[in-house]
């Protein structure tokens, strides 16, 4: 603790900060634009200048920059000082010089940095008459709209995108009041983080292209606290709605898992919402030939009460990526036994393993903060930047821990002073995959084998970390070397952590991993262990429970069930087509789901759901964090959140005595219920919550619109619609202060419009929300810790002429729901099957030719992409990339042969 | 009694007085232009929409009587797709005009907007826009803003020097 004095006040400040930080922390406002609170202080801007005084008896002081001044005991400042305050309002008016004229058409109005800290300095008047510097533009791609006149030359923009998120192509360019922030020349940023420059810049510069086309101001937006459903890692966001389209989505923090940052898919995935090929009416079939009719919500309801009194066994397929409540409604209405996890076979037996690892322990599971604080790392067969991005910022990051620990005589904020200290010094990161990954360039070794080899060497790894572990006595000289060097360097850390998943479909890989993490935590270490699932509910899924598709198979052609219910869940991507069609063979098949998929086409019943923006919910992250959902706006006519319509089914099937009604209902008897969900009302507070006796609004006080908004269809206005399910109203009536960290809706403060508000809510800045960060871990390993795993495979040896299939990732196209929003899929490739060079040229194919791939599921004609050190007899694939769902499945053998040339190709 | 008679001397002598009242609407009174009535989105001088679509009228209005959406043309220039203003809650406060930066929105001396049905009341941006630059003649903003619209690039705004070229080696 250390003491330093403001306007001749003491305050006790935690040591080792700089006093921007520490007086943000007290709540005095001190205007910034460089300083970040995950970036650090450069001095760049010269904003935050403060007045400091020797002593008490200093009464001429001298103005310094208080995020280059350490606060240090007996610090002693001013900030209201007069000298002090007319330094700050220079700054800003030589910032603002050549700030274009451009407000009103400039999308941060409204939530602009600048502009809060041009009224907080108290600029007001411009006074410069001359000319004003300009530039031209770039394009930046889908994601990022580009204004470089707007510019304020702060450096944020660079510090993140090449510091922090490791990117190359944006730089600052040219020199004195030109300074460009740009790429060498248009085109798209390849870092697939560039989303955050639209919240990191302070102005307009970078702006959200994806909100351009449909623009609505801030103060517009009704927000609610929100989950990404878009990977297994639960990263927080605030949605905005404006006239029922949802806008844009923005990075909610949470100290423990996201922090300030969020990746592309996450960012602008959302479109899905506003898809055209949303379902927004249910969609009925007089019989199995006829074609879908749509009809009004009280026929289906009619026709569900029919077909659920009448009896008879139901088959309910969930989904990991509808929330628990929605599987869990459906369990009810299915019994446990003919409830089915409706996740491939390979996904299905990974989940299940990564939730037994977890809950055996010894091993804690990661959060991704956590991630980013360890300081030696192991990846096992994932592509983190593609399958959980998030996860691959925060190893950037960890690999700075080691040299940082090193680092003798510079506060830590200082961040050039200690970039340049470090030069390229990075800690211990370790990647085994079988094709190269974009982490590979801050990773100190990236080594490719076969998924079988990638296990081989996790196993070898724990072995020589403990002789007990099982695993083999040699890998060939290379690796040998490699996992006595990978168990040192784990050996050697303060925290190390361990990560894999379910990537690469291999259950060796993960107990390989868990291998690792136990061996260490035998030795008395505490590792981390991340193992990372490809959906948003990926591990609620598996403490639900339930079968496997062959279970719905059986149960549907033995005549057990004659109605099978899909909840949210294109069957066709988690099993080869024979399998669904048998499944859709049933005699009554219906389908909630959000957009029109293959199997919502083959439906008897289609019932359109809610997506995460018009429903509540709790989604369960691969770490085990329990984290809720809320409704940012109401289910349009004609749509309902799946729960409700399952809690119809089950009244009408007789499963349920009384209706929930509402979901806190819902969630009390699922805690009840399955054991390990019984936390899960803890994540956030229930229906009855009231702050000041009022529910917290979802607008902001700004709203407008709300009389004419509806005035074209009626002008009488309508009443709000009510929300049984949460504390949150929709309305801007209602509590307008800081709500509790699970129900922040927005950032905003009295004089903070931006995300910097961001600083109110913490109890110290870039530290934990005030009372602490949303989430409920629902698996905590036990004391006991499980056992080694005995079984590692054998290496891998290639079945003469076949090719072994390994999934390749793709962060833009890989994904279920981001495939239907259109700057994301602008961006995925197209379908290609990858071979290793020499392995193509032994095919006689070179790269772009086409050839056909024979998989057990069907067979594909694909161009070849060429990826050098692809281990030998392993072919990639893209995972469900369009044309490719379902048909690839990790760990089977293909054979591909070379077409002739005027052949078509078709995928 | 006295009282009475006094009234009607007030009631006589009034009959020598100047008229005020005047025969509406056959005699239509001058009201000055910044009289706060009917509400219009005019044009800047070269005939394009002031309007860019800003939210600020919107939030400005104590009514919260104004909705719009933002829409921009091929070239960058923002306008509004929709603009609907709910005339039956307006109470013609005039904060939309003080609050808009383009002179777009203007109250006009015309009051004459009665209708049977409430419904006829909302006006939607036909009927709003009119074809002239209304009470302010020359104020366009896309001359002066640094933004670049078709017909007007980068540096050719008011006070704005051309481009620089951040490639470029010279100091």
């Amino acid at each position: 603790m250390a003491l330093i004095y403001v306007e001749n006040k003491a305050y006790k400040v935690e040591d080792g900060q700089n006093l921007l930080a520490a007086c943000l922390s007290l709540g005095f406002d001190i205007p910034y634009f460089c300083w970040h609170p995950a970036m650090h202080s450069v001095g760049a801007c010269r904003q935050c200048a403060v007045k400091q005084f020797k002593d008490k008896h200093d009464a001429r002081g001298k103005i310094v920059m208080s995020c280059m001044t350490a606060a240090v005991d007996g610090v002693r400042i001013s900030i209201k000082d007069p000298e002090a305050h007319a330094f700050r309002a220079a700054v800003i008016e030589w910032l603002m010089l050549n700030h274009p004229h451009d407000c009103p058409v400039c999308d941060e109005g409204g939530e602009c940095h600048l502009q809060d800290m041009t009224v907080m300095t108290g600029h007001t008047r411009r006074r410069y008459r001359s000319n004003k510097r300009t530039f031209r533009n770039q394009d930046l791609g889908p994601f990022v709209s580009h204004e470089m006149n707007r510019c304020i030359q702060c450096y944020r923009c660079v510090r993140f995108y090449r510091d922090y998120a490791g990117g190359r192509d944006l730089e600052s360019f040219s020199l004195r009041n030109q300074v460009y922030f740009g790429r060498h020349e248009s085109g798209i940023l390849e870092s697939e983080f560039s989303g955050n420059l639209v919240e990191i810049c302070p102005t307009g510069v970078f702006t959200d292209k994806s909100l351009k086309q449909h623009y609505a101001r801030k103060w517009d937006l009704m927000t609610a606290p929100s989950v990404c459903v878009h990977c297994g890692l639960g990263c927080n966001t605030i949605p905005g709605e404006r006239y029922g389209t949802l806008r844009r989505i923005r990075n909610r923090y949470n100290g423990e898992v996201n922090g300030y940052f969020l990746c592309d898919r996450g960012r602008y995935g959302y479109l899905f919402v506003n898809s055209p090929d949303r379902l927004r009416q249910p969609l009925q079939r007089r019989s199995r030939n006829a074609a879908p009719e749509p009809v009004s919500v009280e026929a289906a309801l009619a026709k569900v009460e029919k077909i659920f009194s009448g009896g008879g066994g139901v088959v309910g397929i969930g989904s990991p990526r509808a929330p628990l409540e929605a599987n869990y409604a459906l369990r009810r209405l299915s019994g446990p036994d003919r409830f089915i996890a409706g996740q491939s076979d390979v996904d299905l037996a990974l989940s299940r393993v990564a939730r037994q690892i977890l809950s055996e322990g010894p091993a804690r599971s990661c959060s991704i903060s956590e991630a980013a604080d360890a300081d030696a790392v192991f990846v096992l067969g994932e592509d983190l930047s593609n399958f959980a991005p998030r996860l691959s910022l925060a190893l950037m990051q960890s690999v700075r821990r080691q040299p940082l620990e090193g680092l003798e005589g510079i506060p830590l904020w200082q961040d050039a002073a200690v970039r340049i200290a470090l030069q390229d010094q990075r800690g211990p990161l370790y990647l085994a995959m079988p094709a190269p990954t974009r982490l590979d360039a801050v990773a100190t070794v990236a080594y490719q084998d076969s998924p079988s080899g990638i296990a081989r060497l996790g196993f070898a790894v724990a072995n020589r970390l403990d002789r007990n572990a099982p695993g083999p006595e040699t890998l060939g000289r290379d690796a040998d070397s490699l996992a006595a060097e990978i168990a040192a360097a784990l050996v050697g850390a303060k925290r190390p952590l361990v990560i894999s998943g379910a990537g690469l479909g291999s259950e060796a890989v993960m107990q390989a991993a868990a291998n690792v993490a136990r061996a260490l935590a035998g030795r008395g270490q505490a590792p981390g262990l991340c193992l990372t699932l490809p959906e948003a509910n990926s591990l609620g899924a598996a403490l639900i429970g339930g079968g496997g598709l062959s279970r719905a198979v059986k149960a549907v052609e033995t005549g057990e069930a004659a109605t099978i219910v899909i909840l949210e869940n294109d069957l066709y991507r988690r099993a080869e087509p024979l399998l669904v069609e048998r499944l859709l063979a049933a005699p009554r098949v219906i389908v909630l789901d959000h957009l029109l998929n293959p199997a919502v086409e083959r439906a008897d019943m289609a019932l359109p759901a809610a997506t995460f923006a018009e429903s509540d919910g709790t989604l369960v992250s691969s770490e085990g964090r329990a984290q809720r959902f809320f409704k940012v706006m109401p289910p349009g006519e004609g749509v309902r959140e799946s729960w409700r319509w399952i809690e119809a089914m089950a009244l009408a099937a007789g499963a349920l005595e009384s209706p929930w009604g509402t979901i806190d209902n819902l969630i009390r008897d699922m805690a009840a219920d399955i054991p390990a969900l019984a936390p899960v009302g803890e994540a956030a507070p229930g229906e009855g919550f009231r702050l000041h006796g009022q529910k917290i609004a979802r607008q902001p006080r700004g709203y407008s619109g709300r009389t004419a908004m509806n005035a074209s269809v009626n002008v009488r206005e309508p009443r709000p619609p009510g929300d049984p399910d949460s504390p949150l109203a929709f309305s801007m009536e209602g509590f307008q202060g800081r709500p509790p960290a699970p129900l922040i809706q927005r950032y905003w403060s009295p004089g903070w419009n931006s995300v910097q508000a961001l600083n109110k809510f913490q109890d110290e800045v870039g530290g934990p929300l005030k009372g602490g960060d949303p989430g409920k871990r629902l698996i905590n390993p036990a004391a006991s810790g499980g056992s080694y795993s005995v079984q590692f495979p054998e290496p891998f040896v290639r079945p003469e002429g076949e090719w072994l299939i390994v999934p390749l990732y793709h962060i833009f196209g890989s994904e279920e729901l981001s495939a239907f929003s259109p700057p994301v899929m602008e961006l995925a490739p197209a379908a290609y099957v990858a071979l290793a060079p020499d392995d193509a040229a032994g095919l006689g194919a070179r790269a772009g030719s086409l050839v056909e791939v024979a998989l057990p599921g069907g067979t594909l004609r694909l161009p070849v992409r060429l990826i050098d050190s692809l281990p030998e007899g392993t072919a990639g694939l893209p995972v469900y990339l369009p044309g490719l769902e379902g048909i690839v499945s990790p760990g089977e053998f293909a054979r591909i042969r070379v077409m002739k040339q005027g052949q078509q190709g078709l995928t | 009694m006295i009282s009475l008679l006094k009234g009607m001397w007030q009631v006589f002598l009034h009959t020598f007085r100047r008229r005020v009242t005047i025969q509406y609407p056959e005699h239509v009174d001058y009201l000055p232009p910044r009289w706060r009535g009917r509400i219009i989105l005019s044009r800047d001088p070269d005939g394009e929409e002031r309007c860019v679509a800003c939210y600020l009228c919107a939030a400005a209005c104590p009514v919260d009587c104004i909705s719009l959406q933002a829409t921009e043309d091929a070239h960058g220039r923002r306008y509004p797709a929709s603009f609907r203003i709910n005339f039956s809650r307006c109470i013609f406060c005039g904060y939309c005009e003080e609050a808009c930066p383009t002179d777009a929105i203007q109250l006009t001396p015309d009051f004459e907007m009665c209708e049977y049905d409430r419904q006829n009341l909302v006006y939607e941006k036909e009927d709003l826009l009119i074809s002239g630059p209304g009470k302010y003649h020359d104020y366009n903003f896309y001359r002066v803003a640094g933004i670049s619209i078709g017909g007007k690039d980068k540096g050719e705004a008011e006070r704005e020097s051309p481009p620089i070229d951040p490639l470029g080696l010279l100091p």
